[in-house]
């Protein structure tokens, strides 16, 4: 017997996802072009290759950067495309999570679905939720209706901190925004800093969007993109003891 | 018979994608609209910045110890090296184009002229930073003493350095020629600016990536466009390569 269908996600939050989807691929794909070409990362004012850098990315076995082809646009080394592609598609990213954020807010989508509720904030709640996601059991029936815990703070954690913080420190690269906002640098500690932080930011969103697709996997991926499609999403059936 | 093994469906099928992203990316539409999103970086940042805002100066204790040589390191040029040979003693900087009183100033006049000293920020556009102090004459300085016409828009410097067998130049508008950091360098670190760096004159546009700040510069020509300037996209990079005019991010 299949399980309820329940609409579980609002158009404007369907149309900003798949946006923000291409554009973050596109971001993450030109941004390891761009870093192919000075694969170094330092802390403070100033770094170049005289100086001491936390982080060398070694090259690819096989190749002469540390990105492939396969993950880079363009697929051959080109910084002027790829700076092209990065900075068209910062844009879509940068207007969409603003326009993103004040729905969730007056929709109240940001308080009612994504903001832990009072109880899931304890320490117990959410430790049995990461030992549930450990066993790959996931909610069912009417308490999969909404977000479990940790998918919260994942969500959370990307649309209130790490696109807002790689958007940031994206400018904070730009000399030109330098001039217009100098507080942006003594905020990331100088523009070095800023480097390291919007590559660290992109290495989560990486992070995330591996585990996203692969819960997307596991929960059922034609239930959970047929939902992000339609917004309809059938609750899965609860097991009988 | 060929047996499609799983390896070689894994990399035909990336080779398959790979070759269709290259299609979308090489082709012209998609190019122009990406140059949609340049149009609007520019005029954003413009927006949001002042005219006159200055990029941030370091203190002496944040200068890098070693700023590193990049791009040309001598350029092959005879009459340049001759001008070396001679410690630019008859060299000359040529200020010309759509101006009333061209001008032609050798490096002891230009020494000569009120100067600005600061220490900024050198932002490659591979993604490093050098800090560096930089004594020179504002450009404005020299605009005005030329007396610029009012139909000039842009500031082209043309350079002693053949890079890859193609002449380096550069360009800049006049937001940016008239801003009050954008001086034509001759001291780098307190030091009359090596042949590394650019001696004896580069152009500093301290808001602005690496690629715009031209070394060996010999002539400053104002014009009212870019278009039958070498490739017409106004600067070296740009028209080999593609980078974008306005370097502001």
């Amino acid at each position: 017997m299949d399980g309820k269908l329940v609409y579980r996600t609002n158009l404007p939050v369907r149309i900003w996802h798949w946006f923000n989807a291409l554009s973050v691929f596109v971001m993450l794909m030109s941004g390891m072009m761009i870093l192919n070409a000075h694969p170094r990362l330092y802390w403070g004012k100033y770094g170049a290759n005289p100086d001491k850098a936390w982080l060398e990315l070694p090259k690819f076995p096989g190749y002469d950067d540390p990105f492939p082809p396969l993950v880079t646009i363009p697929s051959s080394y080109d910084l002027a495309a790829a700076r092209q592609w990065h900075f068209f598609f910062a844009w879509v990213l940068a207007i969409g999570i603003v326009l993103f954020l004040v729905y969730a807010l007056l929709s109240r989508h940001l308080t009612r679905d994504l903001w832990l509720k009072r109880e899931e904030r304890s320490f117990g709640h959410l430790w049995h939720d990461i030992k549930e996601h450990a066993r790959l059991r996931f909610p069912t029936g009417e308490a999969a209706r909404g977000y479990n815990p940790l998918q919260k703070i994942a969500y959370l954690g990307v649309v209130l901190v790490l696109i807002p913080l790689v958007i940031l420190t994206g400018l904070t690269m730009s000399p030109a925004m330098n001039a217009a906002f100098p507080f942006l640098l003594d905020l990331f500690g100088g523009r070095q800093s800023a480097r390291s932080i919007h590559f660290l930011c992109a290495a989560g969103l990486a992070l995330f969007i591996a585990v996203h697709l692969l819960m997307v996997l596991l929960a059922g991926p034609i239930n959970e993109l047929r939902s992000m499609l339609t917004g309809w999403y059938r609750l899965p059936e609860e097991k009988r003891p | 018979m060929t047996i499609v093994t799983r390896r070689n469906a894994l990399v035909g099928g990336a080779g398959l994608m790979l070759a269709g992203c290259d299609r979308i990316v090489a082709s012209p539409t998609v190019r122009k609209v990406l140059t949609l999103g340049e149009k609007a970086t520019m005029s954003g940042q413009r927006l949001v910045t002042d005219r006159t805002a200055l990029a941030p100066e370091f203190s002496a204790t944040d200068l890098s110890p070693n700023f590193c040589v990049n791009g040309t390191t001598a350029p092959g040029d005879a009459a340049y090296q001759a001008h070396v040979a001679r410690g630019f003693a008859d060299w000359r900087l040529v200020v010309d184009g759509m101006v009333a009183r061209p001008l032609s100033l050798s490096l002891a006049q230009l020494q000569a002229m009120p100067a600005r000293t600061q220490i900024t920020r050198h932002d490659c556009v591979e993604g490093w930073s050098a800090i560096g102090e930089w004594t020179g004459v504002p450009l404005m300085l020299l605009l005005k003493a030329a007396a610029l016409s009012s139909n000039a828009r842009y500031v082209v410097f043309h350079c002693a350095d053949d890079y890859h067998g193609t002449p380096y130049y550069e360009s800049i508008d006049l937001v940016e020629a008239f801003h009050p950091q954008t001086i034509l360098a001759h001291h780098m670190n307190r030091q009359p600016l090596s042949v590394g760096h650019g001696a004896p004159l580069r152009l500093r546009v301290e808001r602005q990536l690496g690629y715009k700040q031209a070394k060996y510069v010999m002539r400053v020509q104002a014009v009212a466009s870019l278009a039958g300037i070498h490739g017409g996209g106004g600067g070296y990079w740009e028209d080999r390569k593609g980078y974008q005019w306005y370097a502001g991010i």
